[in-house]
């Protein structure tokens, strides 16, 4: 029996097992929306092409699924890219389906076309042009599998509209076959015991983990690794999770906003151990200074990653995981100290004592990072937490101690205003029963605010706590440091009133003005079974500290 | 330092702009790229001369490998192989001085392909210094245009070319 591309679309997705997909109808694409409509597949649709896919991503960031957003040619696939970029910056796996103009138009400029292949390419890890409805069921085969594996990322299937008109006998196949493409699992064992040996031998060892650790489902290996043999571990933003942050042996976030404790370790440790983060420009700051005395080991799947920043002296390219399982069996055979580096551990506790993170609190004012902690005494640390970008990205990494993977959503890579929302609903969907929170700004909330009307429709419990200082916080941050307070265009002088907007759109809207206010509008909101908008008005020029200037070395900290 | 790198590639739809847009991208330098189909059906062969740094070299490599219609990428550079290119061009000749071009490009085993009363068009294959030198002599006699193929090249045996 022949199926139409558009029933196979279906059929295929439900082979793969999704039953949830986001996105936005048009014309290229009219026909899968009129398959969808009686299928099993619950489709979300959003109010803008961007909120779809970072939707998908925040389910798969989340879920660990992949991720699917589905939207139509020209304008629908251009609003993808942000979204699309931004996982690909994050290596989360979502497969975005775009419909493109029938085939015998491609090139012709015609109504809603754009050559979104093309645009795509430098963003996904790959991507798809299908020419003949044969190819359809292949295709989402190996998009499948290339989204999930390896080092995972963002795959775009562009769909001509006669495509998806075309019949041809659906066959889905039951594996893939792709020559070219073999991520490399197992890290080498001569590298691994090299690597064991080297740490034993260390005296000051640091662990430095990222956001490879949670893709690879590492979190509770990683911490079994590093209490057995009693090494500091700091992560980067994308690995908050990935360690649990009420341990003893937590130092915290690294980098540009990294605590004192970590930096410093990072700055005087003799061997780091990095796994699955890549060494990003927010994480070294001065890069001849990063971890200027240790010897590197690095661990990561993606052979790339490997000696690109920074130069390694022991690379592993492998599974995080698989390769954390062999460094555990390895350590059966060794004798690991009970408590090791005791000293290097009491000088991380001295700087740790000197310099803890913290902020001056008011009774006057709202402090963010007050909200963010009463965000986490009330929730009991067990929320998933999304961010937007910027200042409270931030206080929403320093202040909020996550004690579990998949736990903390942030557009990492890219920082995407814009994303935390529309994150938010993803992670709602894929856990209806988790609370699910929102730390914006201001600021960033109003990219992509019209998705109230989305968390309305489908009842979506998220809430949003707006940390609102009436200004782009961070950019207004470093005007204050580096530009001698010259607020160019980062004052909001106009905004809306947050409460109402919320209540515009059939939520619920609550304010917070003095500090007294915010245990009430937080546990208020944790009480409502409906999305919440919660407006904190907070002190408006605080700033987040620590902070590593652009191009300093990690050692060279302002301090709160 | 200069490295030719020679990259085995699925030959589908768009793989030519993975491979240029992976150099532009990130930066990567591009001194020559050719590129035709290989004896394989389904596979092209694409060499590259590029330039950098072995740090930039190495995650030149790397980023190749990692794309995905990309099957195979060896550095030729530091292992015995051969490498040719091919040169059109375009050289003044008036009664001075024909004989000379002729002796020229027969010194160099060049073909005239085209001849008119005011220029030969010789062609010419070799490594990139052979060609380069032949230009440098029909320079003084003048070189109306010239086309050049840019570098293709193969390693000499399997075994050598791992080294």
């Amino acid at each position: 029996m022949k199926l139409t591309g558009a029933e196979i679309f279906v059929q295929s997705l439900l082979k793969e097992g999704v039953d949830t997909i986001f996105g936005f109808p048009g014309g290229s694409v009219i026909h899968i929306y009129d398959q969808l409509f009686n299928s099993s597949i619950r489709h979300y649709l959003t109010r803008h092409e961007q909120a779809a896919v970072h939707a998908a991503y925040g389910y798969a960031r989340s879920s660990g699924k992949v991720g699917v957003a589905l939207v139509t040619s020209g304008p629908g696939a251009t609003n993808t890219v942000t979204g699309i970029a931004t996982a690909y910056m994050d290596s989360i796996p979502i497969v975005v389906f775009s419909g493109q103009v029938p085939t015998a138009l491609i090139g012709n400029d015609a109504f809603q076309e754009a050559d979104i292949v093309g645009i795509t390419r430098p963003c996904t890890k790959h991507n798809y042009l299908v020419q003949d409805v044969k190819e359809l069921p292949r295709i989402i085969k190996e998009a499948f599998h290339l989204a999930a594996s390896g080092r995972p990322g963002p795959i775009l299937i562009d769909m001509p509209k006669d495509v998806l008109m075309a019949s041809a006998p659906f066959n889905y196949p039951d594996k893939y076959k792709m020559r070219s493409y073999k991520p490399t699992m197992e890290g080498h064992p001569k590298q691994i015991s090299k690597a064991l040996n080297e740490i034993l031998k260390a005296k000051r060892p640091v662990i430095y983990a990222g956001g490879g650790v949670i893709l690879s489902g590492a979190a509770k290996e990683l911490t079994k690794f590093a209490k057995k043999l009693n090494i500091p571990v700091t992560t980067t933003l994308m690995g908050l999770g990935g360690f649990p942050g009420t341990d003893p042996l937590f130092m915290g976030m690294l980098g540009m906003h990294g605590t004192y404790t970590a930096n410093m370790a990072i700055s005087d440790c003799d061997l780091l151990l990095a796994i699955g983060a890549r060494f990003d420009d927010r994480v070294t700051g001065k890069i001849s200074e990063f971890a200027k005395h240790a010897q590197i080991v690095h661990i990561d799947i993606d052979p790339t990653s490997i000696s690109k920043n920074v130069r390694v002296d022991i690379p592993i390219v492998g599974d995080v995981k698989r390769v954390l399982n062999k460094l555990l069996d390895l350590m059966k055979m060794e004798k690991i100290p009970v408590k090791g580096y005791k000293e290097w551990n009491k000088t991380v506790q001295d700087w740790e004592r000197a310099h803890a993170l913290g902020y001056k609190p008011s009774k006057k004012k709202i402090k963010p990072q007050f909200v963010v902690e009463k965000l986490f005494e009330l929730t009991k640390g067990k929320a998933i937490i999304t961010t937007e970008v910027g200042q409270n990205q931030m206080w929403a990494a320093q202040f909020y101690r996550y004690k579990d993977p998949r736990a903390f959503l942030t557009s990492g890579g890219l920082g995407t205003m814009g994303y935390g929302f529309p994150a938010a609903i993803g992670a709602q969907v894929a856990f209806p029963d988790k609370t699910v929170i929102d730390i914006a700004g201001d600021g960033s909330i109003q990219m992509n605010i019209q998705e109230l009307a989305t968390v309305k429709q489908y009842r979506l419990p998220v809430k949003i706590a707006i940390l609102n200082n009436g200004f782009l916080g961070m950019v207004r941050q470093w005007q204050e440091l580096f530009f001698n307070k010259r607020y160019a265009s980062t004052c909001l002088e106009v905004a809306p009133d947050f409460v109402k907007l919320a209540e515009a759109y059939g939520v619920v809207g609550l304010r917070a003005d003095r500090p007294e206010d915010v245990e009430g509008v937080i546990k208020e909101a944790l009480k409502t079974k409906h999305a919440v908008v919660m407006d904190f008005h907070v002190d408006r020029e605080e700033n987040v500290y620590p902070m590593v200037p652009a191009g300093a070395s990690l050692k060279e900290m302002l301090l709160v | 330092m200069r490295h030719v790198i020679s990259v085995l590639v699925e030959n589908e739809f768009g793989a030519l702009s993975r491979i240029a847009g992976l150099f532009s991208g990130r930066g990567f330098n591009i001194g020559s790229l050719c590129v035709a189909e290989t004896a394989a059906p389904n596979l092209s062969e694409m060499t590259i001369v590029t330039r950098g740094s072995d740090e930039i070299i190495e995650q030149i490599i790397k980023q190749l490998r990692k794309l995905v219609p990309v099957r195979k990428v060896t550095d030729l550079t530091g292992t015995d192989f051969i490498d040719r290119e091919m040169v059109l061009v375009k050289v003044k000749a008036n009664t001075a001085t024909r004989a000379e071009v002729l002796r020229i490009a027969d010194i160099f085993r060049g073909k005239v392909v085209d001849v008119s009363p005011t220029s030969y068009t010789v062609e010419l294959t070799g490594d990139e210094k052979k060609v380069d030198a032949i230009i440098e002599l029909f320079k003084p006699i003048g070189v109306l245009e010239l086309v050049r193929t840019g570098k293709v090249a193969i390693s000499r045996t399997t075994k050598t070319a791992r080294r």
